[in-house]
């Protein structure tokens, strides 16, 4: 993943002119003024706010907090948390620890890729779902495993995984 | 009036299986008055193959209910409030009632799960009644000095229970003894084993054991400053030691002269991680504290002398730190009574994979693993030939059934080249495929390393790339032999644990499973048919109805025939996708 998240700051550039009210992350930036240590969680805090980290936020946090552009870039760019493009309304998190491996999650990833038209890692262009693969959710029990928001689902079977898709698409028309 | 409660297991497992609509149905019941009960809520016990988890105390009767629906819920209610009697058939623990579940709780020993699923995590008078912060009061009340704590915890043999197998005294004793007027306690609670879900499950289920024993580890070696780092993939487990945290600070058992012991301040602060693997490893996971790319440091110095902003510091994993209160509370001879000569105690293990009973046990060390796999874990999913486990996730390795006598301490295991770790143990069956299972770990390790050593960053890389090869069919000659000599040159060229220890599930591989990367390499064919491109799809004349079923899904259109006739499959322009194989409703599709 590490390696295809460059890629994404080359996607950022081309969307480039994306408004973001930038007020938003002022309160966290108060918070955490001269705090030693607390660049991940400011960084944590702006991708609650803005489901990603815009590159207007990347500015501020240097302007404000007095950290490098590189440093900032580096350390976003180390972890698997941080997002440098928009992500869709819902996040599909197939889990592929040992214990979903064992258990076929692959096809699950395949399912979800073949519904939802998108490679891992990229967001549909109803920009309702992103697709991404994760190391071990912990509920291996129960593997195979996705989540979705804050939503677990288990022992997926290829019925239920397009069943649940196919609930969360329909209550989003509803919504309309 | 009787009274009865009904209490929902709400771990993150259990919520994925469905608890929380049987917590909100359960209140639902109880506010239109439909049952005089009254609800609770706990975490995992442990079963979570039966999840979702009720327990009815009824009566003072405690009966333990298993796959309970929303509608099953009510059966039970109805026939709890009508007759006091339990509904047998769901019931999967109980003193009162025998079960074909009960096996799984036979050996087993709960030293640091002993509270998990059976007290309400989110009040700490729960905790106090099981007999909480009694190990603190006891340092407190009998001035207990701290050299003495750090000589419990050595003569109790406990060892770190993260995966490396240090001696957690003499941890402590290194710390006490560097000077500092600043020393950090950090618990590690970045769980990244994927297979292991212990440390969540404590978290969830028993904070304040964790916390205790922190409070209990800063005295002991003079730390006046506690981090949890606790991963963000676990946001109920964070949610609940905030609650913890905020209660021991409410209580004194976090603050300024802690139980009256002069001079001894302490507080504990969370750190979220940010989804890093390396960060497991001791100095990356301060360098993150830190705020910085969580790349490990060189060694020595070592954390016990410089540590988290230079300062002493002492890390624990979260089970060690569960163990803690227990031993004090219990003596060390109580705890040293349990386990093997050179490893005490219990070990949590979480039994998932390709087994009947998946979930957590905890055991005695010196348990076969035989006797987790088949008595515990109630042997292998559909009667399926049980091949190997896999212990210690991406740093450790297969231990094969042939050598299932193995028991589980930390020498034994290591002598099988894998490791214990953190007690993920995952089972395989004759359906699983060693040279895959292999591919996965280092895809795994190979993504996660930080890229600060040149062996771990391209090593592992040229690595995986032999194994996908095998697996595609393009092995070569010479391959296993090239497999082993970058194992060597990685384990010895990398800096921190990771990447010493991720050629091992390779390395265990070709030591126990030679023959399926020869029969891959050689013979173009995965003895467990599980990788894609060595099958061959054929259609059994003799089963085939001619529905069409198959030539309809082949994604290429390899397949042809009349309708009610014999189908066949081009093999020159079959993919081996296995559509095929898996919508034939006749079984008339062979694989080999």
């Amino acid at each position: 993943m590490r390696v295809k998240r460059i890629e994404q700051i080359r996607d950022l550039k081309q969307q480039a002119g994306g408004e973001i009210n930038i007020e938003l992350l002022q309160p966290l930036l108060e918070k955490y003024k001269g705090k030693k240590g607390s660049l991940i969680p400011v960084l944590q805090g702006t991708q609650d706010i803005y489901g990603y980290i815009p590159e207007q936020a990347f500015l501020e946090i240097s302007k404000k907090l007095g950290y490098k552009l590189s440093s900032l870039y580096g350390v976003v760019t180390f972890y698997a948390q941080f997002r440098l493009s928009p992500v869709g309304k819902h996040i599909i998190k197939v889990c592929h620890g040992t214990a979903c491996h064992v258990q076929n999650a692959k096809k699950i990833t395949e399912i979800l890729q073949d519904i939802l038209k998108v490679s891992d890692g990229e967001t549909t262009e109803d920009k309702l779902f992103t697709l991404e693969s994760v190391a071990c959710l912990g509920c291996c029990s129960l593997a195979p495993v996705m989540m979705i928001g804050d939503e677990t689902y288990g022992k997926l079977t290829e019925k239920s995984t397009k069943k649940i898709i196919r609930e969360i698409k329909n209550s989003e028309k509803q919504k309309k | 009036m009787s009274k009865i409660k009904a209490i929902v297991g709400l771990g993150s497992c259990g919520i994925a299986a469905g608890a929380g609509k049987v917590y909100d149905k359960l209140n639902e019941l109880i506010k239109t008055e439909k049952y005089k009960v009254s609800a609770d809520k706990t975490s995992c016990i442990g079963m979570c193959y039966k999840e979702p988890l009720v327990e009815i105390i009824d009566n003072d009767k405690s009966y333990l209910y298993g796959g309970v629906t929303e509608s099953v819920l009510e059966e039970i209610l109805e026939k709890h409030t009508k007759e006091h009697k339990p509904v047998e058939k769901y019931v999967v623990h109980s003193e009162y009632t025998e079960t074909e579940e009960d096996v799984f709780w036979e050996g087993q020993v709960k030293i640091a799960l002993r509270h998990c699923g059976i007290i309400n995590p989110e009040v700490i008078e729960e905790y106090e009644a099981k007999g909480g912060y009694n190990a603190l009061k006891k340092i407190a009340e009998r001035k207990i000095s701290y050299d003495e704590v750090i000589e419990e915890i050595l003569d109790s043999g406990l060892r770190g229970r993260g995966g490396g197998g240090f001696p957690t005294g003499l941890k402590w004793k290194f710390a006490r003894q560097s000077e500092s007027d600043e020393k950090y306690i950090i618990c590690n609670a970045d769980e990244g084993d994927p297979g292991a879900f212990m440390d969540r499950s404590l978290l969830e289920g028993d904070p304040h054991a964790v916390i205790e024993g922190m409070i209990i580890a800063a005295y002991a070696i003079g730390a006046n400053s506690g981090v949890i780092y606790c991963r963000a993939e676990y946001p109920l487990a964070i949610v609940r030691l905030n609650i913890a945290l905020k209660q021991a600070r409410k209580k004194g058992y976090l603050g300024k002269n802690i139980m009256g012991i002069d001079g001894f301040n302490l507080d504990i602060y969370i750190k979220e991680g940010a989804g890093a693997f390396v960060c497991g490893e001791e100095t990356a996971l301060i360098a993150s504290v830190e705020g910085e790319r969580g790349m490990p440091r060189k060694r020595p110095p070592f954390p016990a002398a410089s540590g988290l902003w230079k300062k002493p510091t002492n890390i624990n994993n979260v089970e060690t730190l569960a163990n803690i209160p227990w031993i004090i509370d219990k003596g060390a001879e109580e705890y040293a009574k349990y386990g093997t000569e050179k490893s005490k105690g219990t070990k949590v293990f979480a039994l998932t994979g390709k087994i009947n009973r998946g979930g957590l046990v905890e055991v005695p060390m010196g348990m076969t693993i035989h006797d987790i796999v088949f008595k515990l874990g109630g042997g292998i999913q559909g009667g399926k030939k049980f091949k190997a486990v896999q212990l210690g996730g991406p740093s450790g390795g297969c231990i094969p059934a042939s050598l299932d006598d193995t028991i589980v301490d930390y020498d034994s295991v290591n002598a099988t080249g894998a490791i214990m770790g953190s007690g993920g143990m995952v089972v395989m069956d004759e359906t699983t495929c060693m040279v895959d299972m292999a591919r996965f770990f280092l895809d795994f390790t190979q993504k996660e390393s930080c890229g600060k050593c040149t062996f771990c960053r391209v090593g592992t890389k040229r690595m995986l790339e032999i194994l996908t090869r095998i697996t595609e069919g393009e092995g070569k000659e010479g391959d296993i032999e090239k497999l082993e000599e970058l194992s060597v040159q990685i384990k010895e060229g990398s800096l921190c644990g990771l990447g010493q220890t991720a050629p091992n599930p390779v390395l265990t591989t070709i030591k126990y499973f030679r023959h399926e990367y020869e029969a891959h390499i050689k013979e173009k064919r995965c003895p467990a048919k599980n990788c894609a491109k060595l099958l061959t799809y054929e259609i059994i004349p003799d089963m085939c109805t001619g529905c069409t079923v198959c030539a309809v899904n082949c994604p290429v259109d390899a397949i042809d025939g009349e309708r009610k006739e014999i189908h066949f499959i081009r093999q020159d322009d079959c993919i081996n996708c296995g559509m095929c194989f898996s919508k034939c409703n006749f079984n008339a599709i062979k694989v080999y």
